[in-house]
């Protein structure tokens, strides 16, 4: 079970979430980018690192889209 | 050695003391044609067929851990072939018709049993579905029926059918030919086989790294030291990501975690495999009188092998849905893996950036079902370097050019898939 803490709510259940995946930077929508760039960004995911950077919806809290470092092995969330 | 009544009845006067090794102690020799990296399901499959389809023994098949340790072993053993699209639905058709004959090709006991699979529908729209999917796996030339609740009923007895429940059942999508092969015997099995036609199986020996020369493999490095080879095969599952990374290039994979659970046993209830759709929730029953359950994976990328508790509690809730008695029973075991789920949902398979270097991943959890044909494909890849028509649509490339297979429709978020 994972307790999410939420900048705004403190620390919830992860039933209160919904699971963004990556924090993602996209390309610039306005500059055109490749496809290669899109590919790249939509596609690919570097499991090499323990440590990710991700979103979480609390559609049950706060409404708001959160950004957290979490640890892929323990589970553990880093500020 | 050959499995027999004979066999039996003569190991008996030795207090079956001394039946063989199934798989025979193999020392690292220096090079190989062919080395597999991963000794699950799939690879010991793909050595199988090697040798005895293609006459290629001089294979290696490595593992950091034991034969079948990985997800070949974490699954919930359910076959079945029920898909929509014709990429999925052809291999795991072929599949279940391998299935069939495959305890005799290999002289070994994989307990398939064709119990058939009933998949639950819960609204008019999802029945519709069904009759869509059913009708598609006829055309393929599978087996399938649509059941009225009145058939459910007379099927499986002890199903709630009432309207008073959240998610009434309207109907069901069936396949005769489903059912559960013993996962366990099926590594095994392919193991046995494979070693008694001289390939070298090494278990708990990690490969830390591979030999690249001009984008052309030209090793493996283990633990036991260097292995010169012509062609490697990485077929990792939850590793997959971590070993394209030591070739040099990322995989489309998210790493998610999957529960199952069995309960206490209890004597014979049910005879089919039941698979409730508002939510995931699927349940058999073993020889033994366990029920065996699963549910949707975790929802998050993970490493752990460890699940939520959420999982546990929201697919347990459905299997009650279903069958109130279950919440009279404990559960006896829990268990979980590493689901390697591509963006699309489906399997990757064949060439990779790296000539002779080729990869079967991606199968998240839903791979077991597929093994046979992955290997009987696979070992055609492997000697032919020709894509086999039956893998060519689960190519790397698809993720560039957009030619995704995407089964359920949801893009690319593997949580959801």
């Amino acid at each position: 079970m994972l307790l999410i803490p939420c900048p705004n709510c403190g620390e919830r259940d992860e039933r209160e979430f919904s699971y963004g995946g990556r924090a993602i930077k996209y390309p610039d929508l306005n500059a055109l980018a490749s496809i290669q760039a899109w590919h790249e960004v939509l596609h690919l995911r570097d499991n090499s690192t323990e440590v990710i950077r991700e979103s979480w919806y609390h559609h049950s809290g706060c409404e708001c889209w959160i950004e957290i470092t979490r640890n892929l092995m323990t589970h553990e969330f880093e500020s | 050695m050959k499995y027999s009544g004979f066999s039996l009845l003569k190991n008996a006067f030795s207090g079956h003391r001394k039946w063989p090794n199934i798989v025979a102690n193999s020392e690292l020799k220096s090079s190989y044609d062919i080395v597999i990296v991963g000794a699950g399901g799939h690879g010991l499959a793909t050595a199988h067929y090697l040798a005895k389809k293609h006459g290629v023994n001089n294979v290696l098949v490595i593992d950091s851990g034991w034969i079948g340790g990985g997800n070949t072993g974490r699954n919930t053993t359910i076959v079945r072939s029920d898909y929509l699209l014709s990429a999925s639905f052809e291999l795991k058709n072929f599949a279940l018709q391998l299935w069939k004959s495959l305890s005799q090709e290999l002289n070994f006991n994989l307990m398939y049993s064709p119990r058939g699979y009933v998949d639950l529908a819960h609204s008019d729209g999802e029945l519709e579905h069904f009759l869509l999917r059913a009708n598609a796996m006829r055309l393929g030339g599978a087996d399938a029926e649509i059941l009225s609740p009145e058939e459910i009923a007379a099927m499986i007895p002890g199903i709630n059918l009432s309207d008073d429940t959240r998610y009434p059942v309207s109907g069901a999508l069936y396949q005769a030919d489903g059912g559960v092969v013993r996962h366990d015997a099926v590594a095994w099995g392919f193991a046995r086989s494979a070693s008694s036609a001289g390939i070298d199986i090494v278990q708990n020996c990690p490969v830390s790294g591979f030999s690249i020369e001009n984008n052309k493999i030209t090793g493996v490095t283990t633990a036991q030291g260097k292995v010169a080879c012509g062609k490697v095969l990485v077929s990792t599952a939850g590793a997959s990501s971590h070993l394209a990374g030591m070739a040099g290039f990322a995989l489309p994979i998210e790493m998610i975690n999957v529960q199952a659970f069995v309960s206490e046993p209890v004597k014979p209830v049910l005879d089919t495999v039941v698979n409730y759709n508002a939510g995931l929730s699927y349940l058999s029953q073993t020889d033994k009188g366990e029920l065996v359950m699963g549910g949707s994976t975790d929802g998050y990328a993970s490493f752990a092998k460890r699940g939520s508790f959420a999982r546990i509690e929201d697919t347990l809730a459905r299997a009650i849905q279903m069958f109130p008695f279950i919440s009279n029973l404990r559960l006896m075991r829990h268990w979980s893996g590493t689901a390697d789920i591509p963006m699309d949902g489906n399997a990757i398979v064949g060439h990779t950036p790296v000539e002779n270097l080729f990869f079967n991943c991606g199968w998240g959890y839903a791979g077991f079902k597929a093994t046979p044909a992955v290997g009987w494909a696979m070992a055609e890849l492997l000697t032919t370097d020709l894509m086999p028509e039956l893998l060519r649509p689960f190519s790397l490339q698809r993720f560039e050019t957009g030619a995704l297979i995407d089964d359920v429709g949801i893009g690319p978020y593997p949580w959801l898939h």
